[in-house]
């Protein structure tokens, strides 16, 4: 096995799923790599100057623009007649779903040759935990409160890989760190596909999510297993391939393990929330599949 | 060779001059036509880069932040809400230092919206890291060109810097221009060749995060980056002239100084009019002359400390106004002084704003201020005024 090309010595928490999503992306990519980052949980725990986990050439400049950043880079060595060399967007949620999306949206429509990473933690977590538009639904955030009159985020998930299959992507699909052959097979193949590709991976976060210790990869597994983080992948624009669920479980089976949903179990009307966020994840299993 | 050409065609002939790799464009009035003529050029083949039309003024910069780190020399245009777009990126990209080129045309901030000239644009990112030198006219604006990249990509500089030109009175104007040889920019103009780049057989982090005990230190750098910059836009400038026959003073320009008691400060293409307005009064007996400033940032302190030492009053002339206080060149002039034995009363005009017209007769009121407090001092005069406002605003 190779030596792993993010080092450790980061500064992310113990039991924090980017990290994982990070190895396994460039485990698949390989050496001969350029990542540009978001500002976000990754790039403060991996760089703190004088140090830096990566072994590959990596670029952060802002938070909403690295798909413009890694477009300028696509394109200085396309001039350079260099275009052997995999290039990567590794960004959070926050970034992707909402401040960058506009960079994102140019990087799509022009057609560069990059893949897209989305590490999807569902909030904004490097600034404590605040709603993104990648936030499930009845999710407690710090900025989406339970409350006497709010039971959590009022809003549904950003169907953010929707958005990239409709700008014409050339390849799309999402991933989770506990079907990590699945993920790392993803990331070879946008790869090997010529044009923007976006993967969105699914990364549990231990304090915005609030499970227990050791339980990153359980939680990655049961998101998949309930069907709300349906695996799936479109080659331009066509569905070509879904990660089937076996026995699939009832939601609450995810949703009590994590102190965002708690208030599900407590509060009054709580199991209509819950049969809404069953209704999501049955919507899911049918439009792709999962079951069949 | 010298022809008659559009502002806005004549920088982008001396943009293609300066081979750039990459090309990223984002359209705002008045600086569209700048890349129309660069994406002509690069369908015509004209011109070997990579051209790409891009979502924002924040994406077209953010592109360059990318292309840059790899490796390429950049350029982009954009004015005023373009640039206030930009403004994140714009300090990121001197931060990283990085040596993008920009062409800065200058047009008023909304609100109220106005598509014409004047420098709030420029003069709000002063503080932003970069190079920023201001223009008389389109043949300073095309030598311009190939010296901010020489001193941008220069090893001991590594900062990004803009040329300020006005909006519509350069970039519309049509007049005989000498177009650069692309051979002669060779001399003047090494090929880019960064120590960092992004490279996978040499991996570098770029951007990465500073604590309180580094952050110090990078501005540190950056401060000392400009200030050796002060040095070398000067040579570069002589340098220029050796090549290429035309010259500019370097930091600032000096125009019928030497016996001078009224000394005018400005910058941009308003100085060609007050140039006029000097030569008038000059006839009529008034000791005026100007100072043009050319570098922004870097100030040139001890330039301006030289040229205006002599002087009996100051008039600083500027298209912009600080909301608050006064305008943003006015009070730096304030500042370089006040540590010296130099005594100087000095008046600051804001005018020109949102592109209203700045012509002889209003240089010559400004001057008949100036000769007042000469004579009476600044507590009967105008210390600073926002300059030929409509009398029934008032």
């Amino acid at each position: 096995m190779q030596e792993s090309l993010f080092a450790p010595g980061h500064r992310a928490c113990a039991g924090c799923g980017m990290p994982i999503v990070i190895k396994l992306v460039l485990d698949a990519a390989g050496p001969n790599t350029i990542v540009a980052s978001s500002t976000g949980c990754l790039e403060v725990t991996s760089t703190p100057f004088p140090e830096s986990s990566w072994k590959v050439p990596w670029i952060h400049s802002l938070f909403e623009n690295p798909a413009s950043v890694a477009s300028g880079i696509e394109i200085a060595f396309k001039k350079f007649g260099r275009t052997d060399i995999n290039l990567l967007v590794i960004a959070g949620d926050g970034s992707t779903f909402d401040i960058g999306i506009g960079s994102i949206s140019g990087m799509f429509d022009r057609g560069h040759n990059i893949t897209y990473i989305c590490y999807d933690n569902e909030a904004y977590m490097n600034t404590g935990v605040q709603r993104s538009g990648s936030t499930p639904i009845y999710a407690s955030t710090t900025t989406t409160p339970i409350g006497t009159q709010s039971p959590g985020n009022l809003v549904r998930k950003k169907d953010m890989p929707a958005i990239a299959v409709a700008h014409g992507a050339s390849y799309v699909a999402t991933a989770s760190i506990a079907y990590p052959v699945d993920l790392r097979r993803k990331v070879k193949r946008s790869l090997e596909i010529k044009g923007p590709a976006y993967i969105q991976i699914n990364a549990p976060c231990i304090t915005g999510w609030s499970y227990a210790d050791g339980d990153t990869i359980e939680q990655a597994k049961l998101v998949v297993e309930t069907c709300i983080c349906p695996l799936y992948e479109y080659v331009d624009g066509e569905l070509v391939g879904v990660k089937k669920v076996r026995n699939k479980r009832p939601v609450e089976d995810y949703l009590k393990t994590q102190g965002r949903y708690k208030h599900l179990f407590r509060a009054e009307g709580g199991d209509v929330y819950i049969a809404n966020i069953q209704a999501i994840a049955d919507r899911n299993a049918e439009k792709f599949g999962l079951l069949d | 060779m010298m022809r008659v050409a559009e502002g806005s065609y004549a920088i982008a002939d001396a943009v293609r001059c300066c081979s750039p790799d990459v090309v990223s464009v984002y359209p705002i009035t008045p600086q569209t036509h700048i890349v129309e003529h660069l994406s002509q050029f690069v369908a015509n083949g004209e011109l070997d880069c990579e051209y790409i039309n891009v979502d924002s003024e924040f994406s077209s910069l953010s592109s360059l932040i990318g292309a840059s780190a790899a490796g390429a020399r950049t350029y982009t245009s954009t004015t005023s809400q373009g640039l206030a777009l930009m403004f994140e990126v714009l300090y990121n990209a001197s931060g990283m230092r990085l040596p993008i080129v920009m062409t800065t045309v200058n047009r008023a901030l909304s609100a109220p919206l106005s598509i014409w000239n004047d420098q709030q644009d420029s003069f709000g990112v002063r503080d932003s890291g970069w190079i920023q030198l201001y223009a008389e006219n389109v043949q300073e604006v095309m030598d311009l060109t190939p010296q901010l990249y020489r001193i941008s990509e220069d090893p001991e500089i590594l900062t990004p810097s803009m040329v300020c030109m006005d909006g519509y009175i350069l970039t519309h104007v049509y007049e005989p221009v000498e177009f650069l040889d692309p051979e002669l920019v060779k001399e003047i103009l090494p090929p880019f060749s960064p120590v960092n780049v992004l490279d996978p057989e040499d991996p570098k982090t770029f951007g990465a995060f500073a604590d309180p005990s580094w952050f110090t230190e990078f501005r540190y750098l950056q401060y000392k980056a400009q200030e050796r910059a002060l040095d070398l836009i000067g040579k570069v400038d002589k340098q220029f002239e050796e090549t290429f026959g035309r010259g500019y003073g370097g930091l600032i320009d000096t125009y019928r100084t030497d016996d001078a008691e009224i000394l005018l400060v400005s910058l941009g293409s308003i100085v060609g009019t007050i140039k006029d307005a000097v030569d008038e009064l000059r006839k009529e007996g008034i000791k005026v002359g100007l100072v043009k400033i050319r570098s922004y940032r870097p100030f040139p302190v001890e330039t301006l400390k030289e040229a205006l030492k002599d002087a009996s009053v100051v008039a600083v002339i500027e298209k912009d106004v600080s909301v608050g206080y006064q305008s943003a060149l006015l009070t730096d002039i304030k500042g370089a002084l006040y540590n010296t034995s130099i005594r100087v009363p000095i008046s600051g005009f804001a005018a020109g704003l949102g592109g209203r017209d700045v012509a002889m007769k209003q240089i010559r009121k400004i001057v008949e201020n100036a000769s007042r407090v000469k004579d009476e001092g600044l507590e009967l005069e105008t210390e600073f005024e926002i300059f030929d406002v409509n009398p029934e605003c008032l």
